[in-house]
């Protein structure tokens, strides 16, 4: 008989439910002050590849002439998306989930591997827990890049007050440039993962919402948690 | 997960239906003021924008914003028009004045609210140095607030910052004197303050315990703008 197994703790289903739109919001107001000054491109010299972004893109959503709505958002939200992020990384840190996604010494081997299975490269995937080599670190990544994010969004938010952490950052328009490309990582990650729940398919997702996973009686049940 | 979903989106719809403050919804203006305390509590003289060497200024002096710039205005009928904290009555000072006062020159970067920066040679008078000589007794004044001579673009400005060291009178840019462009024959250099509040051609300053209008604040923008 299937069975479920509980597969996700409701803290962690909360905290991804509220980190998933808390960091669309600051992406989307980020953009809307990007726009006013919008210098970023793949390229060299005069030759542009891609420049972020181009006109049709802040035409669709909508994005020009909202500075200052996109600053007061910005600086509202800041506030829930680093509380969210500190409590997160407390309840990694004080339940032991932490295990669970931090990269374990063979996890850059395996995601390699999985990687190439994704791809149809290699027949089978490793072995894995909860979480594959590549999902470990793309989530403790996540959360470094979060850190980033607030580190050189601080820079840049007051760079006379906070003239050191600036300095160390490479100046105003070097942390600018590293905010930028956290929150391309970011978007990044949104693409990949976003894909891989789609493959994954339903029993996974509904996972992430109700917390449990149905399991076939003949498979391997998910790693025992402690 | 359904209910806080649906908690979720009524309380962005919430937010986004209140009533505006100055062109923003009140609780973001709220927000606002609350991370400006926060700045406030943080703020020091001893932190400073960084300042660069004379290889490092900007080839091209962007200009931006001419609001309060209007070319009925001759530099050489100008005073500047001073209004202590409580006298009624307004004083004039002349820039031959403030030219008398210490000359400082400092090369730091405008920050502009949109995101993009130049770094200027900046030479003028401290406007603690200012304050000090042509209206000692506003010293304890909560605010600042200078406007164009046709009042025009005006901005307001918290003590703390206006008394910061690096913030300036400033009557020249890059080794020349201040140019018509960029606000002559006096404008603000305030380094801890975006480039909206680095008002070009000041006529007036009043000194004041109410908080002063602020003409991008007016537009949405953060009253604050501190760096």
């Amino acid at each position: 008989m299937p069975h479920l197994e509980e597969k996700h703790p409701l803290a962690i289903r909360w905290f991804h439910w509220i980190s998933f739109p808390l960091l669309s919001l600051m992406i989307w107001s980020g953009l809307l002050i990007y726009w006013a000054n919008d210098i970023y491109r793949v390229g060299w010299g005069d030759t542009t590849l891609v420049h972020f972004f181009p006109d049709w893109f802040y035409m669709r959503l909508n994005m020009p002439q909202r500075l200052a709505e996109g600053m007061a958002l910005h600086f509202f939200f800041m506030w829930l998306f680093v509380a969210n992020g500190v409590l997160y990384v407390l309840y990694l840190a004080f339940s032991g989930e932490w295990r669970k996604i931090l990269p374990e010494r063979r996890s850059l081997r395996d995601a390699v591997q999985v990687t190439l299975c994704d791809l149809h490269l290699r027949k089978e995937a490793p072995p894995q827990g909860l979480y594959n080599g590549a999902q470990r670190i793309a989530y403790t990544g996540v959360i470094v890049m979060a850190i980033g994010s607030v580190v050189t969004g601080l820079a840049i938010y007051k760079p006379a007050q906070l003239y050191w952490l600036a300095g160390l950052l490479g100046g105003y328009e070097m942390a600018r440039w590293e905010h930028f490309w956290l929150m391309m990582g970011f978007v990044g990650f949104f693409v990949i993962h976003i894909a891989q729940v789609i493959r994954a398919g339903w029993d996974n997702f509904r996972s992430m919402v109700a917390g449990y996973s149905l399991v076939k009686e003949r498979e391997v049940p998910l790693e025992s948690r402690k | 997960m359904g209910v806080a979903a649906a908690g979720g989106y009524g309380a962005w719809t919430w937010l986004r239906s209140r009533p505006a403050e100055a062109g923003v919804e009140w609780p973001l203006r709220g927000v606002l003021r609350g991370n400006q305390k926060v700045a406030e509590a943080y703020f020091s003289d001893g932190h400073r924008s960084p300042e660069f060497s004379l290889s490092q200024v900007s080839a091209n002096a962007r200009k931006n914003g001419d609001v309060g710039l209007g070319e009925d205005f001759d530099p050489k009928d100008w005073t500047l028009n001073v209004q202590d904290s409580a006298n009624a009555e307004p004083h004039q000072v002349t820039l031959a004045q403030i030219r008398e006062l210490p000359r400082v020159e400092q090369i730091t970067q405008l920050n502009c609210i949109e995101g993009w920066t130049i770094i200027v040679r900046w030479a003028g008078a401290r406007f603690s140095d200012f304050t000090a000589k042509y209206a000692p007794q506003s010293r304890d004044a909560r605010y600042v607030a200078m406007q164009t001579p046709d009042q025009a673009y005006f901005v307001g400005l918290d003590m703390a910052s206006a008394l910061h060291p690096q913030t300036l009178l400033c009557y020249e840019m890059n080794g020349a004197d201040l140019n018509g462009d960029h606000g002559a024959p006096l404008r603000l250099v305030i380094p801890v303050k975006y480039g909206v509040k680095n008002i070009k051609r000041i006529g007036k300053i009043t000194y004041t315990n109410d908080r002063p209008e602020d003409y991008w604040a007016n537009e949405g923008y953060d009253w604050y703008a501190g760096l």
